[in-house]
């Protein structure tokens, strides 16, 4: 049985928290290089306190983490992370709802919603250099998977793998949104750091659906 | 009086607060809030702090958030969808030049322009909107333009430019001064009078009169 549960959320949660922990410093180094330089703190800042949370709360279903996430996140990032990646949680707890077990297409109308959360926000379009970079070819490999009759487990993996590929495409393109649009071609041969970030999410996904 | 409430988003609580006090000057009377800065105090924007002014700015006439970079209208913006209850008489959230549509936004709050009115004069000062308009009456009389030469030794600087509008806003008739609209604070501010300048005050509509008698006597008595 392949299906999704509430332990996959928490675990992607707490998965999330670790990889970002873990990769603070080369986070904000990349944004440092055509941003602010916080994202990395921003990130892990709101993933601690996502974690302290959920210590506290006992979130049912996969949507009632998801929702905790989006709260905590937009909260306690005070970059433009915590609303953009605070509503594209908030987006996927809306898209599962009540549901308690998560099969292929569940798992693609939540990395769908995600998606829409964050260009909903950030008004990006796929190819101005954000994460919206990493989102995109998720969600299409995600789809893909699905319509092939895959399971959750290689669905979220193909969605890790196209997140990941997405992240490392940003690095010739000039940004049109964020603090990096005011550089123009100076953002050329970064990676976005935003993009990195999500694709380290989504790889957390994957990996807690392995188990 | 209506009073919409108008919010100032930065990502410094020293811009925000600044924002504050700079349009507190010419609009004493709007619930003018500041939500600038991290929960920590440092730069960035807190949701928190938002949410909070939003609800400190509402006075059931309607809200309007402006905030600086991306980040802080994307705050904004969030927060607004989140709010619960969300306030009865709305909350828009613009990304305009903060100083030129903060204050335009405030003097037009404070002359009891309501929530439509606040926005347009907001948006008018990133060049591309309308300033706020007119009311559509019928013309009842012909024209009336009247001059004054300016006495105040500073020139027409942003406070009794900001005197000036809320006057004009006051009358039905239209008003304009030296063909700028007397309801804009930025277009009143643009035509930069200096002492000595004659102004062309020209109103249009059932109270045309009154209107250039009262400009005509604000501009002449004008001692900033």
């Amino acid at each position: 049985m392949a299906a999704l549960t509430t332990d996959w959320a928490l675990a992607w949660v707490r998965g999330s928290a670790a990889v970002v922990g873990e990769h603070r410093a080369e986070l904000s180094a990349l944004d440092r290089a055509i941003g602010d330089g916080d994202h990395g703190e921003n990130l892990d800042r709101g993933f601690k306190a996502v974690l302290a949370k959920l210590d506290g709360a006992q979130p049912g279903t996969p949507g009632a983490v998801l929702k905790l996430v989006a709260t905590t996140l937009i909260s306690t990032v005070g970059g433009a992370s915590g609303p953009l990646l605070g509503t594209a949680y908030l987006k996927a707890a809306g898209a599962v709802g009540d549901a308690t077990e998560l099969d292929s297409a569940a798992v693609v109308a939540l990395l769908t919603a995600a998606r829409d959360g964050v260009v909903l926000r950030g008004k990006a379009a796929p190819g101005d250099k954000t994460m919206i970079d990493a989102w995109t070819p998720a969600v299409d490999a995600a789809a893909a998977a699905a319509d092939a009759g895959e399971e959750p487990v290689a669905v979220l993996a193909a969605a890790a793998d196209a997140a990941e590929r997405g992240a490392v495409a940003t690095e010739p393109l000039v940004a049109h949104k964020g603090r990096a649009s005011y550089l123009g071609e100076r953002a050329v041969g970064h990676r976005d750091p935003g993009a990195q970030s999500s694709a380290l999410q989504l790889r957390a996904a994957a990996q807690a659906a392995v188990g | 009086m209506a009073a919409v409430g108008i919010v100032f988003v930065s990502h410094s609580r020293r811009i925000a607060e600044g924002l504050v006090e700079l349009a507190a000057q010419m609009a004493p009377s709007v619930a003018l809030e500041a939500a600038g800065g991290t929960d920590e105090g440092g730069i960035g924007t807190s949701f928190e702090k938002v949410e909070s002014a939003i609800r400190r700015a509402d006075r059931g006439d309607g809200v309007l958030v402006i905030g600086d970079l991306g980040s802080a209208i994307m705050t904004a913006e969030t927060a607004v969808e989140l709010l619960d209850p969300a306030p009865a008489s709305g909350v828009v959230v613009l990304d305009v030049p903060l100083v030129e549509g903060g204050v335009a936004a405030a003097v037009t709050a404070e002359g009891g322009g309501d929530l439509d009115a606040v926005v347009a004069a907001a948006r008018s000062s990133a060049g591309g909107g309308t300033p706020p308009a007119a009311p559509s009456e019928p013309e009842a009389s012909g024209p009336v333009t009247d001059t004054v030469v300016l006495t105040d030794p500073e020139g027409l600087h942003a406070r009794p430019a900001a005197e000036l509008v809320k006057l004009a806003g006051r009358f039905r008739s239209s008003v304009r001064v030296n063909d700028a609209d007397g309801r804009s604070l930025l277009r009143i501010l643009a035509l930069g009078l200096r002492k000595g300048d004659t102004v062309r005050i020209e109103a249009a509509g059932p109270d045309a009169r009154a209107a250039v008698d009262a400009l005509r006597e604000l501009l002449g008595s004008t001692s900033g």
